[in-house]
C-alpha cells in the first residue's frame, strides 16, 4: 500500500524511500489546520505563517539574507538622490 | 517552571480509549512520546500532544526557528507523523503547525471549552480524506527546430523570428492545455467532491517541476469515491501535450479541519 501522503510513485524513486514533498506538507500545515490561540506569548494564529513560509521557499535563506522580516519582494531602493 | 510546554498536533476521537496504546513509543516533536489529553466524563474526544522544550517555543525562539528551513521541515515531518499515525485509526482534525500551550491542564481546558465544536467537525470528515491536485504547465523552453528542410531564404532575424513565434504559440498551446485538464477536472471531481479548497500555486526553491505549478488543490472526497476519484482525476490530462496533472494523498483533512463557510468554494489563506 503506497504511504499516504506521498507523492505520486515514478519509475526512478525506489518505494521506501519515497518522501512526502515538503512543499505539499507545508501547504496544509502552514494554511490549513485549525487554528487555536494556545499560549504562547505571541501566539501562533499572529504569526503569518504564510508569510514565513514564502520566504522560506521563495528567498533562499542565506548569509545575504538576515534580519528579521524584510517583505517577499523588498522594492530596490534607490538614494542617489542629488 | 518545568522548561517543557505542550505541543498539540490534533483532535481525534477515541471511542474505545485504546488510541493512546496503539501510538505507543510513537516518537513526535523532538523525539518526544505523544499522549492524548482528555476531559473528564466519558468524551471520546482527545488532543494529542507532546512535551517539547520551551526555549524552542518561545516567540522570539519561534520566530527565529520559523524562518530556518530545517527546523520548519523537522517539526512538519514529526507533526505529520502523528497526524498520520492519528488518521489511520481514526478521524483527526489536524492543528496549524506549532500550537503550543504551558501545560497539559491548558490543553484541558481548551478542550472542554470547544468540545462541541470539535465533535461536529470531527463527525462532518468522519470516514473522509484530502487529496491534493496540481496542475503543471511544461511549456517548451526551446521550440523545437521546424521540420523539414531549412529555410536558406529567411535573413537571420527572420529566421529568429520566426522560430520565437514558434515558441509563443507552444506557449499559448500549453496554457490553453492547462485549462481544458482544469476543465475536465472540474467535471471529473463533481460526483465525488464535498469541498474545496484552492492553495497558492506553489513556486520558489521547494516547487518540484518539471514545469509550472498552475492549480494547487485540495478536495475532500469520502473515502468510498477515494480511488476512484484519484483514478478520474489522472485521466484528465491525457492527450494533452505541455500539461501534467499530479495527485498527493490521500491526505488527513488537514485543509478542512476548520469548517468551511456555506459557499462552496474557499480560498486558503492567502
Amino acid at each position: 500500500m503506497r504511504a499516504a501522503g506521498g507523492p505520486p510513485a515514478r519509475a526512478d524513486e525506489p518505494l521506501p524511500d519515497r518522501q512526502i514533498a515538503l512543499i505539499d506538507l507545508l501547504d496544509r500545515l502552514l494554511s490549513g489546520g485549525v487554528v487555536l490561540t494556545g499560549d504562547l506569548v505571541l501566539s501562533i494564529a499572529d504569526i503569518d505563517l504564510v508569510r514565513i513560509s514564502l520566504r522560506a521557499l521563495i528567498v533562499s535563506i542565506s548569509e545575504q539574507n538576515p534580519g528579521p522580516w524584510p517583505s517577499v519582494t523588498a522594492a530596490l531602493r534607490d538614494d542617489d538622490d542629488r | 517552571m518545568t522548561g517543557t510546554v505542550a505541543y498539540a498536533y490534533a483532535v481525534a476521537r477515541d471511542p474505545d480509549g485504546s488510541l493512546e496504546e496503539a501510538l505507543g513509543g510513537l516518537p513526535g516533536v523532538a523525539d518526544a512520546p505523544v499522549r492524548l489529553v482528555r476531559t473528564g466524563g466519558r468524551g471520546d474526544v482527545v488532543v494529542a500532544v507532546s512535551q517539547v522544550p520551551e526555549r524552542d517555543f518561545e516567540e522570539g525562539a519561534l520566530r527565529a526557528h520559523l524562518e530556518d528551513l530545517d527546523w520548519l521541515e523537522g517539526v512538519a515531518r514529526a507533526h505529520h507523523r502523528v497526524i498520520e499515525a492519528l488518521a489511520a485509526r481514526t478521524t483527526v482534525l489536524p492543528l496549524r503547525l506549532a500550537t503550543v500551550y504551558l501545560d497539559e491542564e491548558r490543553v484541558r481546558l481548551m478542550l472542554e471549552e470547544r468540545l462541541a465544536a470539535f465533535a461536529d467537525r470531527l463527525s462532518a470528515l468522519d470516514a473522509h480524506v484530502e487529496w491534493g491536485v496540481k496542475l503543471y504547465v511544461e511549456a517548451p523552453a526551446e521550440a523545437a527546430p521546424q521540420a523539414g528542410a531549412p529555410e536558406p531564404d529567411l535573413s537571420p532575424g527572420r529566421a529568429y523570428l520566426r522560430r520565437r513565434g514558434a515558441q509563443r504559440h507552444a506557449r499559448e498551446d500549453a496554457y490553453r492545455d492547462a485549462e481544458e485538464a482544469a476543465r475536465r477536472i472540474d467535471a471529473a471531481v463533481r460526483p465525488y467532491a464535498v469541498d474545496r479548497v484552492q492553495h497558492r500555486p506553489q513556486q520558489g526553491e521547494l516547487a518540484r517541476g518539471p514545469g509550472e505549478n498552475v492549480v494547487n488543490d485540495a478536495y475532500l472526497v469520502s473515502q468510498e469515491h477515494a480511488e476512484s476519484f484519484r483514478a478520474d482525476v489522472l485521466r484528465a490530462a491525457e492527450g494533452l501535450p505541455g500539461v501534467r496533472v499530479e495527485v498527493t494523498g490521500p491526505w488527513a483533512p488537514y485543509s478542512f479541519a476548520t469548517p468551511t463557510e456555506a459557499e462552496p468554494l474557499r480560498r486558503a489563506a492567502q
